[in-house]
């Protein structure tokens, strides 16, 4: 990526303890808008602890960070207002229609009831659901709710989505179906942080960062890593990063 | 195979309007690594709670080392190890303490078989103090496994335990099963991750309730219908996109940084393809025919009509 493309998150020396444990230890790194950002680790690196403070739901110890241009101490709720957020589980709610989630997270966003109209109606044909649009969520396969739940994660055209692992226990091909979607988002100028533990995933990414015990370990593009690394796939640099 | 251990046979289970399982029939011989492979809602968890007696089926017939579920359940649950999906260990007792509360309730100690469970358990011992509930997931993991394991089972069942655990825990925890299997442990596993089924002696490929195919891997792998070239080239979205339109191209997906292109066995043709993506004003860097992974032909079995 060219250096002219805007920061859209700016991170310097992020640190965040939980007593005497360095959950974050001096964390720096930007993203640059419209990139799609891997940020991969071992279970218990700090990945979660670093999102919720990035998506403004926990306070750092110490450190500068802004995300999508509003300061993360001071502007916590235009943060919010200016992300979007999925992860594996609980994005929808079961025992409302798929309408009735889309409105509801509309309304939440503040969009205006007949945009929210415009919107899910541009949004069932994107995704050919106009047949369940008053189907609960509970009746419809989990690969319709997984695409379902991040087009809802980006209607209120946020600046920056983050993705929680959002393709675990997906099959196969809506897995690959859920990363056009990810292209596609790309492609119009969202930014896209994402967590996954399927390492091909890691190689889609424009960059790739990995966690290990607090720390930023590596940063880079997939194929930097792997000349670097000396590692024939994303996998090997991550086993011989997490195993060092 | 020296003997059965499971026994499935035409199993159905329906939840309402949901058919979970449908017409489920196989053989885990003893001492078998067997692996469930499938996504979320292809039936795994109810099969192995079936097998573990906590569920009963609506119809067919399973027997655990010749006991029958439904009659003998008291004795399937004293000769089986079961590891939940969800973390179900007492979160408010000690690593110790939850390991000593399984070995009381199926009447033993731990030093009577610490042996078994000795080298995953020695990797959480340094925190046999510390609440179950805080412990990390790797570690949640592995007390679970001991826990599972520490009245000496004849059969273990594992759901998902590999599930949301990093790529560095999940090739530890195989090679852990792979010293229990050693240990004659016969062992069901499942998993949604494709490539794990490498580990395993057999594999049921599994979708929608249904088993799609029961094979060795190398035999699954064998038996894929189509032929297959690994395209790599530098915008793989824009290289998936072009290469679809290819005339007489059967499938294309991405694979990491590679897209897969398969094609029915007699137009396999490299150089042809190779000109009509340069025409196209692709730099293709590399053009090669390659063997199925697991992950190729359990999307083709998706994609192959039920007879």
């Amino acid at each position: 990526m060219s250096a002219t493309i805007p920061n859209i998150i700016t991170v310097k020396n992020l640190v965040k303890k939980f007593g005497s444990f360095v959950a974050n230890d001096h964390l720096t790194f930007e993203v640059k808008k419209g990139e799609i950002f891997g940020f991969l680790g071992a279970n218990g690196a700090g990945k979660t602890t670093a999102i919720k403070i990035l998506c403004g739901l926990s306070y750092p110890t110490s450190g500068e960070l802004s995300v999508a241009g509003f300061d993360i101490y001071t502007q916590r709720e235009k943060v919010k207002r200016n992300i979007g957020y999925m992860s594996q589980r609980f994005s929808l709610y079961d025992d409302l229609t798929v309408f009735e989630n889309i409105r509801f997270y509309g309304g939440i966003y503040g969009l205006r009831k007949k945009e929210i109209n415009a919107r899910s109606h541009l949004l069932m044909e994107r995704l050919g659901f106009e047949a369940a649009r008053d189907k609960l969520i509970r009746d419809i396969p989990l690969g319709w709710k997984q695409k379902l739940a991040f087009s809802v994660a980006i209607l209120h055209n946020p600046k920056i989505v983050f993705l929680d692992e959002p393709t675990g226990g997906v099959d196969p091909i809506t897995r690959r179906q859920f990363w056009d979607m990810i292209y596609e988002a790309a492609h119009d100028g969202i930014t896209v942080f994402v967590t996954t533990h399927y390492m091909d995933e890691a190689e889609y990414c424009d960059r790739v960062s990995i966690m290990v015990d607090g720390k930023i370990a590596a940063l880079d593009t997939p194929d930097n890593l792997k000349r670097e690394f000396d590692a024939p796939s994303m996998n090997d640099v991550f086993i011989k990063l997490a195993r060092a | 195979m020296p003997g059965t251990s499971v026994h499935v046979q035409q199993l159905t289970k329906r939840f309402g309007a949901t058919t979970a399982l449908e017409d489920i029939t196989f053989d885990v011989g003893k001492g078998e690594l067997f692996g469930f492979i499938g996504p979320d809602g292809a039936g795994k968890t109810t099969l192995l709670r079936i097998l573990t007696t906590l569920l009963l089926a609506d119809t067919g017939r399973c027997t655990v080392e010749g006991f029958d579920v439904v009659k003998d359940y008291r004795r399937i649950r004293s000769i089986s190890g079961y590891m939940p999906g969800k973390f179900s260990l007492y979160q408010d007792l000690t690593v110790e303490e939850n390991l000593k509360f399984f070995a009381t309730i199926f009447g033993t100690t731990i030093s009577e078989n610490y042996h078994l469970v000795r080298e995953i358990y020695q990797q959480i011992e340094p925190f046999k103090n510390r609440k179950a509930g805080k412990l990390s997931g790797g570690m949640k993991q592995k007390l679970a496994l001991s826990c599972a394991m520490i009245h000496k089972p004849d059969v273990l069942f594992l759901d998902e335990p590999t599930t949301g655990v990093d790529a560095v825990s999940r090739l530890e925890f195989w090679e852990m099963l792979q010293r229990l299997k050693a240990a004659g442990i016969t062992i069901l596993v499942s998993t949604p991750y494709m490539d794990e089924a490498s580990q395993c002696d057999r594999v049921a490929l599994m979708q929608n309730g249904r088993i799609m195919t029961i094979s060795t891997p190398r035999e699954v792998i064998r038996n894929y219908p189509l032929s297959l070239l690994s395209v790599k080239a530098g915008d793989i979205y824009q290289l998936l996109g072009e290469l679809r339109k290819y005339p007489g191209v059967h499938s294309v997906y991405a694979f990491g940084q590679s897209a897969h292109v398969a094609f029915q066995k007699t137009k396999l043709d490299k150089d042809t393809l190779s000109g009509f993506l340069k025409k196209n004003n692709h730099a293709v860097v590399e053009i090669e025919p390659i063997e199925a992974t697991i992950e190729d032909c359990f999307m083709e079995l998706m994609n192959t009509p039920r007879e």
